[in-house]
């Protein structure tokens, strides 16, 4: 390659990577900096409700039902103050669990239960033994409980 | 004592070349060390089981990836003010294993998130500025040999590189400013959240990537200077006897 | 500072999730080798550069 090519394409290479970069940052701005909605802002309909939007918070106590062919699934998103019906068919993840935090992608249907394409667990911070876990569980600690980092679940703003 | 001895380059080369092996020895038998603790010694995770044992090389990576940055904006901004030629080699030296580090921290974030959360990738904020900080590397390496003449690469990279160090506050605050996917901090200023083998293990691991990037950085530096600096007098001596 | 496998393969399996903790530390690997292997090639390019020019400079 000539010296002129070569610089040529490497400005070009670099000029790609910026735009890359930058279309990257306004895409991010523009819709994904929510990456999800409280079930508070769903109560109060602050969602999007003619497309996609994702749900978080922690899977409410007791609402989780497994239907007979166990792909169907329904439970609770729950931040404390309100909770959301969701329905879901697939594999959940492993770390999906009651009380603990998730993530539901998907719409409102018309009958107000939100329909899930893909269910995300959402974990904590926290890493320990089990028998630490155990132990903070039978003290009441509250780190057993706190698993959404102050983001949405539990203290809706 | 004089402390612009080595920031000539034709110093630095030597110190440098005495200097990388040490810091790859220390790296090396810390590794040893956090793999022996994170690897063998430490419990499963209540949580998520053993999987999360991708911990003791995805939080070292990430955090290099970000300090790495910062230390090659650093010598971007010396550069630029006071025209000096080491630092300007320096940023280039790093910036490869900068890059390396980002796309660690991308790849096994990936295979740690697919079992725990349920998918390789999300766009969210966390992940999405960690994106936009490897492709800050590769913007930098490639506007910094764009130029015909390298001084001007130096400078226009240099602008790139510390234009991007606002993405690094994003990428930290992330999880704190926005809701993400990805979880808080387990380390913070104000303490921690971690068993205490987990977390020395974590930590052995973080000392061992850093005495790895700055070895790593020291041989690559060594070849920057002689690319740079081949037509000087004590370049040409150098292979001559 | 127990050892906390049974066993070897105890280890190897790591709870089951194998692909992804083996995926990881694997990569970790790769990417020292492939950067050593890249810094070793950087340098002999440079010497190699220095001696071109310096052939070049006896022949004239």
């Amino acid at each position: 390659m000539k010296p002129r090519t070569k610089r040529a394409v490497a400005i070009v290479g670099g000029l790609a990577a910026l735009g890359v970069a930058a279309a990257l940052v306004l895409n991010a701005f523009q819709s994904n900096l929510v990456f999800f909605f409280t079930p508070t802002q769903v109560a109060k309909k602050e969602v999007p409700l003619d497309r996609n939007f994702r749900v978080g918070g922690l899977v409410e106590g007791g609402t989780v039902v497994r239907h007979k062919d166990a792909l169907n699934v329904s439970f609770k998103i729950t931040d404390g103050a309100e909770s959301v019906p969701v329905t879901y068919t697939g594999i959940l993840p492993d770390l999906f669990k009651e009380g603990k935090g998730v993530v539901a992608e998907g719409r409102v249907g018309t009958d107000g239960v939100f329909k899930a394409s893909q269910v995300l667990a959402k974990h904590d911070e926290n890493y320990m033994p089990p028998e630490a876990a155990e132990a903070l569980k039978q003290a009441g600690h509250p780190m057993a409980k706190e698993n959404f980092a102050g983001q949405g679940g539990g203290n809706p703003r | 004592m004089n402390w612009f001895y080595f920031s000539s380059p034709s110093t630095f080369y030597g110190l440098a070349g005495r200097l990388a092996p040490w810091f790859f020895v220390a790296a090396a038998l810390l590794a040893a060390w956090g793999l022996y603790l994170g690897l063998l010694v430490a419990p499963t995770d209540a949580q998520q089981g053993e999987v999360y044992r991708v911990i003791f090389i995805h939080v070292p990576t990430a955090w290099m990836s970000m300090f790495l940055y910062f230390v090659m904006a650093c010598y971007c901004g010396l550069s630029l003010v006071f025209n000096t030629r080491l630092s300007a080699m320096m940023a280039r030296a790093i910036a490869p294993t900068g890059a390396l580090m980002t796309f660690l921290a991308l790849w096994t974030g990936a295979f740690w998130g697919r079992p725990t959360w349920g998918t390789y990738w999300v766009w969210d904020a966390r992940l999405t500025s960690e994106l936009v900080l490897l492709f800050l590397y590769f913007g930098y390496m490639a506007l910094a040999n764009a130029f015909e003449d390298p001084r001007r690469g130096d400078r226009a990279a240099a602008l790139l590189a510390l234009i991007g160090v606002v993405n690094l506050p994003i990428i930290y605050f992330s999880v704190q400013w926005w809701n993400t996917l990805h979880q808080g901090s387990s380390v913070s200023f104000k303490g921690t959240s971690m068993h205490v083998t987990m977390l020395t293990g974590m930590l052995v691991m973080s000392a061992s990537a850093w005495m790895y990037a700055i070895g790593a950085t020291l041989v690559r530096v060594r070849s920057v200077i002689l690319e740079r600096e081949r037509r000087t007098a004590w370049v040409r001596s150098l292979g001559a006897a | 500072m127990t050892i906390w496998w049974k066993s070897w393969s105890d280890f190897w399996a790591m709870g089951g999730q194998a692909f992804f903790v083996w995926m990881s530390f694997g990569a970790l690997l790769v990417a020292i080798v492939v950067e050593m292997l890249s810094l070793r090639l950087r340098r002999k390019r440079a010497l190699d550069a220095i001696e071109e020019e310096r052939d070049l400079e006896t022949e004239n």
